[in-house]
């Protein structure tokens, strides 16, 4: 039976690029479908009906939602690339408890530094910049999150970069400045051409950032 | 392996420290179960979970593992000789991990917002969303099971201990705000399930008696109403 593969995602979405990152490690083709998140198709709410969100990986007609759900799936499925998943149990353990520490802190703080402004925004700067300093700090002097390889927690992490000059125009802070060794680990994975072209120009995540808070009202 | 080389961080009321031992009991493994006080958290607890200070946490020799669900897959991947946890195929995996991280992201909350509910109104906004969910749940249920017992098919699985832990809780807020969540009505997959996963070897010990979290429980809405004190 032909692999068919179809990622419902937005080009914006840090969630998306992570699925569009493990495709590209494993080298597999697939089909992008970009959704507006103002117009969900019906493909979409089909295929999502629980939460209705991107993005969604559609594998031979059956999707999988949650984008670390679906990083872990697709390095399930196509073994004969290097795993994305540490080999070792505790490692793994490791990676997926950081990579669920970042989608509870980073996202809302992230969130919070373009959608509000005075002491809520300061609030939510420092929280930004202490939960990148814990993650900093558990990157050490490795490389990347893996060790010496690029693996799951990278890719859960290194999609925010891409918001990064977006939370530091909004919010007039350099986050390199603060975490100087998370942004040359940064710099380190977009080496990688996945990576490189998963993630979209900084700048045209603000334009996008400023529109929407221009659309908001914010 | 002795005992002492791998103990739980816990509470006996916690949905979440069950999911540990559970996970630990159908793996055949022994442990030391070290209980926290309500209150007040031990120095092992903030050395081996310093980021969120929260049980439970695994500790195996020198490791400690923490994030219930984290720990269940760590037990699964660690102990491989006995039952499997999670499902072998990578699509039955990923639809397991949805509907878990589903029931701690949404269905468990909703149904914390029912003790927190002020007022009538609230409350049965409250109740119908954990009954949606519910509703979710027994579909999930229908097509994960395939006609078998368990979620997990045969024998209890990832998804039946992460949705069966909280089956203490559920019942002593049907008891408390006389209401049924899992019914009949609209869940008789569930309730049937429900029945089979608390009378399972692995889960009888550690489900607490719905008497004795009913009380526990009017303890801990007494801590949570009690005035604030000044600053």
């Amino acid at each position: 039976m032909a692999n068919e593969v179809v990622l419902l995602d937005a080009w914006v979405s840090m969630f998306g690029m992570r699925a569009r990152i493990a495709l590209a490690e494993k080298c597999v083709k697939y089909e992008y479908v970009e959704e507006d998140l103002r117009n969900k198709s019906p493909r979409l709410l089909q295929a999502n009906p629980i939460n209705k969100k991107i993005p969604v990986l559609i594998h031979n007609g059956k999707p999988i939602c949650e984008s670390l759900i679906i990083v872990q799936y697709i390095d399930e499925v196509w073994t004969d690339k290097p795993s994305l998943l540490p080999s070792d149990a505790y490692q793994r353990a490791q990676a997926r408890f950081w990579a669920d520490f970042i989608d509870k802190k980073i996202y809302d703080a992230g969130r919070k530094i373009w959608t509000t402004k005075g002491e809520e925004q300061e609030a939510a700067k420092k929280d930004l910049i202490d939960n990148l300093k814990v993650l900093e700090s558990e990157l050490g002097d490795k490389p990347y999150f893996g060790g010496e390889s690029f693996g799951f927690l990278d890719v859960a992490l290194v999609t925010y970069s891409s918001w990064f000059e977006a939370y530091e125009t909004v919010g007039n802070f350099s986050i390199e400045a603060e975490c100087p060794k998370l942004i040359a680990w940064v710099k380190r994975c977009l080496e990688r051409e996945s990576v490189a072209k998963a993630l979209p120009e900084s700048k045209k995540v603000v334009d996008f950032v400023m529109g929407l808070k221009q659309r908001m009202g914010i | 392996m002795s005992s002492s080389e791998v103990k739980v961080l816990g509470a006996w009321a916690s949905p979440f420290v069950m999911r540990a031992r559970i996970s630990l009991n159908i793996k055949s493994v022994d442990y030391e179960f070290l209980q926290e006080n309500l209150g007040s958290k031990s120095e092992l607890l903030l050395k081996s979970n310093p980021v969120h200070k929260k049980i439970p946490v695994l500790i195996h020799g020198d490791k400690a593992i923490s994030e219930s669900l984290v720990i269940v897959q760590y037990i699964d991947e660690v102990w491989t000789s006995s039952e499997s946890i999670l499902p072998s195929d990578p699509y039955d995996r990923a639809i397991a991990r949805f509907w878990a991280a589903y029931l701690d992201e949404k269905w468990f909350p909703s149904m914390s917002k029912i003790a927190r509910a002020r007022g009538e109104e609230e409350k049965k906004a409250a109740i119908k969303l954990v009954q949606e969910g519910l509703v979710l749940l027994e579909d999930a249920y229908t097509k994960c099971s395939k006609g078998k017992m368990f979620f997990g098919g045969e024998k209890i699985g990832f998804l039946d201990i992460a949705l069966g832990c909280f089956l203490g809780w559920l019942r002593v807020t049907e008891k408390a705000h006389k209401v049924k969540l899992i019914d009949e009505a609209y869940s008789p997959g569930l309730v049937k399930w429900a029945e089979n996963f608390c009378a399972d070897a692995a889960v009888k010990d550690v489900m607490p008696e719905t008497d004795k979290l009913y009380e526990f429980s009017k303890v801990l809405m007494a801590k949570m109403r009690a005035p604030q004190k000044p600053a």
